[in-house]
């Protein structure tokens, strides 16, 4: 496939025309190798330098009401907080929603190129895209770039004419259809809350309360999540925030500090 | 005028594509080709020359498959047509693996004719000789359509149209005689259109019909039963306007 660079040209070249009526399939990208005595072995020291970055936590599930979509708001390098104010959960378009796990600059371009197929698609074919069409897209664009170091753990969720629909797609090239999907470095503890609390038929409040504590109980334990935990629902007319709480204050909110009777208390001691 | 049809890039004083007109004159030399949609079903007819004795009929089928629900008919150049409907099936299929969705008639249709037009604004190449008549259902709506694109690229969508051969006789009669028919209404309306040009019989024409559930080509005796049908009503028709005046 080739590279996709649609979102970057500004005008088609003139002369690239005759080109276009003999070829059916492109050919693969090809690109110079670096000069070392173990090309795997730098590739593979490539890619372990870039996925530690996933350090987030979101999650979305399907349930009987629509489809609900959580993330936290921490930015880490390394050991150091960079942001506690990360907008994770990205707006493809009205209806769509999609979420950042892995590299920001990754997550957010190729969301906001998705976004412009989308509405490309809309304009030519006079219906929307659905949500199967939208994840198909962009996980045939990110594997088409595989290998070269892109880190993209992204979940698509959103309503068409089918239903509520949610896609997990990678940098991998993977694509996974699902009901419940947590995503990032405090996913276990996400899924351990998520897996345990899940119905189908639950009511957006609840469903909301669910996705909240979920994303509480991962930043509570793991120290690359944290900053707001941020809930969004989609629902038949689109998507809509519902909340977005600091997760310090929902740790109080679920585990008050009791005023205790006090054993004995310091006292001054009297001049020596 | 003979210095502007030489390359199809150039065009005349007065605004001509002369190359395009003249690939329009090759579909018109081709066989009749007319396309009814009625509100269930879709019906496309070919005019079949009559087959050399040696020739196995079963390799010339003139109403192909796009995709399961969508279906093509052409008026042109046979070689032609063969390429555009190759790259037509490829097309359907990318779609289905990109968007994991059948494609809509409308969308197979844009992508024909954007084809057609390429190859009307490049150097070096002409232009395809055929005009094709597109039928299918949309796979969300259900709804059946009739499209037909031209060599120019042009396409838009029809109620009934007709191609080839004769086709302005066969497209008044369409114009006169059409009405929202469904099943085997809009089947005998096809054929009574194509008869019209056509010498009476099921060996000279080939009819295929498009439902919900696929294309199915009608075969030689399916058309003689059809064809004799029409032919009883015409007389009766023509024997009921004898009538009246002599009961006076």
């Amino acid at each position: 496939m080739k590279l996709d660079t649609s979102g970057l040209e500004s005008a088609a070249p003139v002369w690239g025309a005759p080109s276009e009526l003999v070829d059916g399939f492109s050919a693969a990208p090809s690109f110079e190798v670096p000069n070392t005595t173990d090309f795997d072995g730098f590739q593979k020291e490539a890619i372990q330098m870039v996925k530690p970055a996933k350090g987030t936590t979101t999650l979305a599930f399907i349930f009987k009401e629509g489809v609900m979509v959580a993330a936290d708001s921490r930015a880490s390098m390394g050991g150091y907080i960079s942001s506690q104010s990360v907008k994770k959960i990205i707006e493809i378009n009205p209806y769509m929603l999609g979420t950042m796990a892995g590299g920001a600059a990754d997550c957010q371009f190729w969301h906001r190129n998705l976004g412009i197929k989308c509405r490309l698609h809309e304009l030519a074919n006079k219906r929307r895209i659905s949500v199967t069409g939208a994840s198909k897209l962009l996980a045939n664009i990110l594997y088409s770039y595989r290998g070269m170091g892109l880190s993209v753990g992204t979940m698509i969720a959103g309503w068409d004419e089918t239903g509520p629909g949610l896609y997990y797609v990678d940098s991998e090239g993977g694509r996974l259809k699902g009901m419940r999907f947590s995503v990032g470095s405090g996913s276990p503890y996400a899924y351990g809350v998520l897996d345990n609390g899940y119905r189908y038929d639950m009511s957006v409040e609840e469903a909301a309360e669910l996705a909240r504590r979920s994303i509480y109980h991962a930043t509570f334990r793991d120290g690359a999540s944290g900053g707001v935990a941020s809930v969004y629902y989609v629902g038949p007319n689109g998507w809509k925030k519902l909340t977005g709480d600091d997760v310090g204050e929902l740790h109080y909110k679920y585990y008050p500090v009791m005023p205790s009777t006090v054993e004995q208390e310091m006292v001054e001691v009297a001049g020596a | 005028m003979a210095r502007y049809d030489r390359a199809i890039t150039v065009f005349s004083p007065d605004g001509h594509l002369f190359q395009v007109e003249y690939a329009l004159e090759a579909v018109r030399k081709g066989n009749a080709a007319v396309g009814v949609r009625g509100t269930d079903i879709v019906v496309l007819g070919v005019e079949k020359k009559s087959a050399a004795k040696l020739q196995d009929s079963r390799s010339v089928r003139k109403i192909v498959n796009l995709d399961d629900h969508i279906a093509l008919a052409c008026a042109g150049l046979k070689a032609d047509a063969r390429v555009l409907i190759n790259r037509a099936r490829i097309e359907c299929q990318s779609h289905r693996l990109t968007v994991e969705d059948p494609v809509t008639v409308e969308y197979i249709t844009r992508y024909i004719a954007g084809l057609q037009q390429k190859y009307t604004q490049s150097g070096g190449v002409r232009p395809f000789g055929l005009s094709t008549l597109i039928v299918g259902f949309d796979p969300y709506s259900g709804v059946p359509s009739l499209y037909q694109t031209d060599p120019s690229g042009t396409f838009s969508a029809w109620k009934a149209n007709a191609t080839g051969r004769n086709s302005n006789s066969i497209r008044e009669f369409l114009e006169k005689n059409y009405k929202e028919t469904s099943g085997q209404e809009t089947v005998k309306l096809a054929i009574r259109a194509l008869l019209e040009v056509v010498e009476s019989g099921g060996k000279n024409i080939e009819v295929a019909v498009m439902t919900k559930e696929g294309l199915r080509q009608l075969d030689e005796a399916e058309i003689d039963a059809i064809a004799a049908e029409i032919e009883a009503e015409k007389e009766a028709a023509e024997a009921a306007k004898k009538a009246p005046p002599k009961e006076k």
